[in-house]
Parts: structure tokens; sequence; C-alpha cells
């Protein structure tokens, strides 16, 4: 059995005196997908900068690839997609290729320049994310949708062992949203790309999944994607305290 | 022209240092302009201005600096203008562009007070204020080129560095940069190089360097690549058909560089717009 690529003991995270979040523990194996539910408000978000380094723990354990958090080093393994796509500069010069480039500034580190064999990288995988005919086009004339697989894109070309998106589909319309998800389970199927999802739309991403969270300040459920679908749907909402769509 | 510039050391210094700003100011300017920075330079360039007034003063009243070169006080008030300015920034994180106005009064209040201290400097303060083809010394050139191998080392180190920055501050953030230290030295790096411009266009018109080539550049490129070279092409054209016609006409060459980037900037509008009117016309 290999060690999991993210796990979480007992974590705490306070933030001027209110339990942003309490007491998670939960882990993701290699070839997960993931999706991390829950009401605005829950955490969700603190739980991502959590695991992203960028916030520490106030206790509890994370380990990233078996390695305590602050001894973790190696951070393109994990990729990041934020939740505002419209945070970039818009009217920023540059092309699809550019940007998805751009993706390697960490992996690479100082000094060193983009390769030329990017270029072949940054080609597969906006293939992946479906936009191989847009890789000239500037990314300010792209729709939201589309500028969002290519943050999936830029992320994807360091190569990383773990995807984390914060709910990517936020401002995206509703039919792309169903074909943005078929992308993202694709990546899951075909390249195993474990895939950690912060969303609202359970109902859109639950047939794609492998495991849920349920969060809301801490975790409600934890478990295969098939035991939440035993959960009844009263349950749920006694868990949220509100109610939560759960569509299968 | 090209027998003068042969003939007399003085043009070669300015042509020298003419062409390396035509490459340095738009190669930053393209980050400035992208990272909406562009009054921050301007800010600078007065804060410059104050450093040159007061050598210019201590060169006078103080006998032995009677021989001090002003480009070292203008590279110290504008470096220490940078680093105000950021204080400034963080201080009023959310009326950033105050900073602004109040480093720029700064500086020209301060050159106000050198300048009516001292008395007789007018021809040297006009050479710093709009450019000089003729007072650009042997030292000047070497601390411009010296600025020069800063800028080249800075984007060799950070090009992928800054271009992530400037397009996405968060996602830098995000993936461990340390976004604040390279904004940092970013800041540091333009001051020297508004310092460095203003031998040749002048304190008055150093921004115009850094903004006018990429303004036009960015209405033609597809890429940011584009846009840089563009911007290097159309910076290096004004520097030389500036100079060329400021020694001709014995004009400030900051007025003659300055006319030209604008020139070449609504050339550049309108044969745009021409080219987008054929295309729809033919369908």
């Amino acid at each position: 059995m290999s060690k999991p690529l993210i796990e979480l003991k007992n974590v705490s995270f306070q933030y001027e005196n209110t339990h942003a979040l309490n007491n998670i523990s939960f882990k993701v194996d290699e070839g997960d997908f993931l999706a991390i539910i829950g009401p605005n408000g829950s955490g969700k978000s603190t739980l991502l900068k959590l695991i992203l380094g960028l916030e520490k723990p106030t206790a509890g354990e994370i380990k990233l690839f078996g390695l305590a958090s602050n001894q973790f080093r190696d951070r393109e393994l994990i990729g990041y997609v934020s939740q505002k796509s419209n945070a970039f500069n818009s009217a920023f010069p540059a092309t699809v290729e550019e940007v998805v480039k751009s993706g390697l500034v960490k992996k690479l580190g100082f000094f060193k320049q983009i390769p030329k064999d990017a270029s072949k990288k940054a080609e597969e995988v906006l293939k992946a994310v479906g936009l191989e005919n847009l890789a000239k086009r500037n990314i300010g004339q792209l729709s939201g949708g589309q500028q969002q697989r290519v943050f999936i894109a830029r992320a994807l070309i360091a190569e990383p062992k773990v995807l984390i998106l914060d709910e990517p589909t936020v401002g995206i319309d509703h039919e792309n949203v169903q074909s943005f998800y078929d992308m993202l389970a694709r990546l899951n199927r075909e390249q195993n790309q474990t895939i950690i999802l912060v969303t609202h739309d359970v109902d859109t991403v639950s047939n794609r999944i492998s495991h849920v969270a349920c969060l809301n300040q801490t975790i409600h459920f934890h478990g295969y994607k098939e035991e939440f679908d035993t959960i009844s749907q009263d349950q749920i909402d006694a868990l949220y305290g509100h109610a939560v769509r759960k569509v299968h | 022209m090209i027998e003068a510039i042969l003939n007399y050391e003085f043009l070669q210094n300015a042509f020298l240092s003419g062409m390396i700003i035509g490459v340095i100011a738009p190669l930053l300017g393209v980050f400035i302009v992208v990272r909406r920075m562009s009054l921050i330079a301007d800010a600078l360039s007065h804060v410059t201005l104050a450093g040159i007034a007061g050598s210019l003063y201590l060169s006078q009243t103080v006998t032995t600096l009677a021989y001090l070169n002003p480009i070292y006080f203008g590279i110290i008030a504008s470096v220490g203008g940078s680093v105000l300015i950021e204080r400034l920034r963080s201080l009023y994180k959310h009326y950033e562009d105050l900073a602004i106005p109040i480093i720029m009064s700064g500086g020209i209040g301060l050159s106000a007070i050198f300048i009516s201290l001292a008395s007789g400097f007018s021809t040297d303060l006009m050479s710093y204020l709009f450019g000089s083809v003729s007072a650009v010394s042997k030292q000047d050139l070497w601390v411009i080129i010296l600025i020069a191998i800063i800028v080249i080392v800075f984007l060799f180190m950070f090009f992928k560095e800054m271009f992530v920055l400037s397009f996405d501050e968060e996602y830098a953030k995000a993936s461990g940069l340390p976004a604040r230290k390279i904004h940092l030295l970013f800041m540091l790096v333009v001051a020297l190089v508004i310092a460095a411009s203003m031998r040749i266009v002048g304190i008055l018109l150093v921004s115009s360097m850094i903004t006018l080539p990429v303004a036009a550049a960015m209405r033609l490129s597809k890429s940011f690549k584009q846009t840089i070279l563009f911007s290097i092409l159309f910076g290096e054209a004004s520097v030389i058909i500036g100079l060329v016609s400021a020694f001709y006409l014995n004009l400030a060459p900051g007025g003659t560089i300055v006319v030209t980037s604008i020139i070449i900037l609504f050339l550049v509008i309108i044969i745009k717009k021409l080219v987008l009117k054929i295309k729809v016309e033919r369908g």
C-alpha cells in the first residue's frame, strides 16, 4: 500500500477566536477524485489554504507525500487552480500558450529559462483540457470557461501529482459546467490524475467523483461516493443544519 | 552624421547611451505598463530631480564636491524614492495611488528648494530636465552600461517570475513565489533605469521612454514576446530619430525623442485601424 498523497490528522484552524476548522482528518490516495462540498463559510477555502501551505494549522498534523507540511518543499507537486478566474489581468498581452508555459515557474526555479520543449508540453496539456486550437489566441479573447481550462493546463504542465481546484466553475455558464467536469473526470480516469475539487455543484459533479467529504467547520462525512449515495437527504440536511441538495 | 559621431566623443557617448536606454527602458516598461505602474515611473523621475538639484547645489557650495557627477545623487534619490513609495503603498493599502502624489510633490518641492538656494546652474539643469546631446560624459556612459547590466541580470534571473507576478499575483503567491521580494527588487531596478534614462531624455520625459513604445507595441502584438520586441524596436527608433534631429536642429533630445515616440504611436494606431477596416470590407 503506497503512502497517501495528502493526509490530515486532527487538524484545527482558528481565526480571530472562532474555530474556522475543527478536528479535520482525512486522506487522499493516488488516483482519487475527491469532492469537498459544504455551504458558504464552512471553511472550504481555509482547508485548501492549509493544504497549500499558505496557512498553518493551529493544531493537528498535515502530511504531504509522507512529509510533515513544514518540511515539504516540492510545492510544484500540488497544482492549484483558484476560484476567482477574474483575479488575473485580462488585458495582459499574452497568448494562451505563454500563460500555460508560465506554470513551469516553480518547477524550474530562478535563473532557468523556460525550455524549448515546453511548447510541445503546452500543446499536450491544452489538448487534455480541450483547447488545442486556441494556443496562439490572446488570453483576454477567451470565454470565462475557456480561461479556467487554460489555468488548469497551466497547473498540469508542471505535472502535479495532485490537482486542487477551488470552486472552478464560479462564473461559468451552465452548459459549459457539464463539459468542464467531464474534462476533469477524463483527466482522472485516463491519466490517473488525483483531483481535489471544492464545489457547490454537488448534483453536477456527483457521478464523476470517487470520494466525497462534507465539510462544515468539521468533516461530517468522508468516504466513497457509493457510501455517500446511501445517505438519505434528511441525514444530509441534519449534518448541515439546512438543506443541501443531493442528486445522483 | 556618422562622420560626426566618429569624430566627436560627446556624440559617441550620447548615441551609445541612447541606444542602451532605447533597449532597457521599454524592456522594463512592458512590465511597468502591464502592472499599471506607469505613474510610479513619473513619481520616481521627479524624486530623481531632487537628487540632481541637491547635487548641483552641493557642488556649488562644498568645494570638495565641486566635480561630483549629479547622476550619483540622482540614483540615490530615485532608489530612496522607490523604497518610500513601497512603504507608503503598504501603509495606505486601500489607497495605493496616494503614494504617487506624495512622492511626486515631495520630489518637486525639494527640487524647488535646491534650485532657489543655488544660483546660476540653469544651463546644467536644463540639460537634466530635457536631456542633452552634448552633456553625456564618459562617466555617465559607464554608469548607464552598469545599470543596463543590472537590468539584464535581473530579467535573466526573474523573467518568468515577473511574467507570472504581472499576470496573476494570486497564482504567483499560491505557487510559493517570493512575490514581495521580487517586486521590491523590480522597483529598485526601475529606479536605476529612470536615473540612467534622464541623461538622454531628461527627467521630465523619462516615463515617456518607458511607456510610449510599450503603448504602441501593445496595439500590434499578439503575444508577450512580441510586445517586448516591438517595444524595443519603437524605443530604439524614437531614440535614433530623436537624437539625430536634436543634433541637426539644435534641440533638446528629450523633446525630439518624445515627439518621435508619439508620432510612432499615432501611426501605429492609424495603420491598425486602416488594416482592420480593409479586412472588414473584404469580409
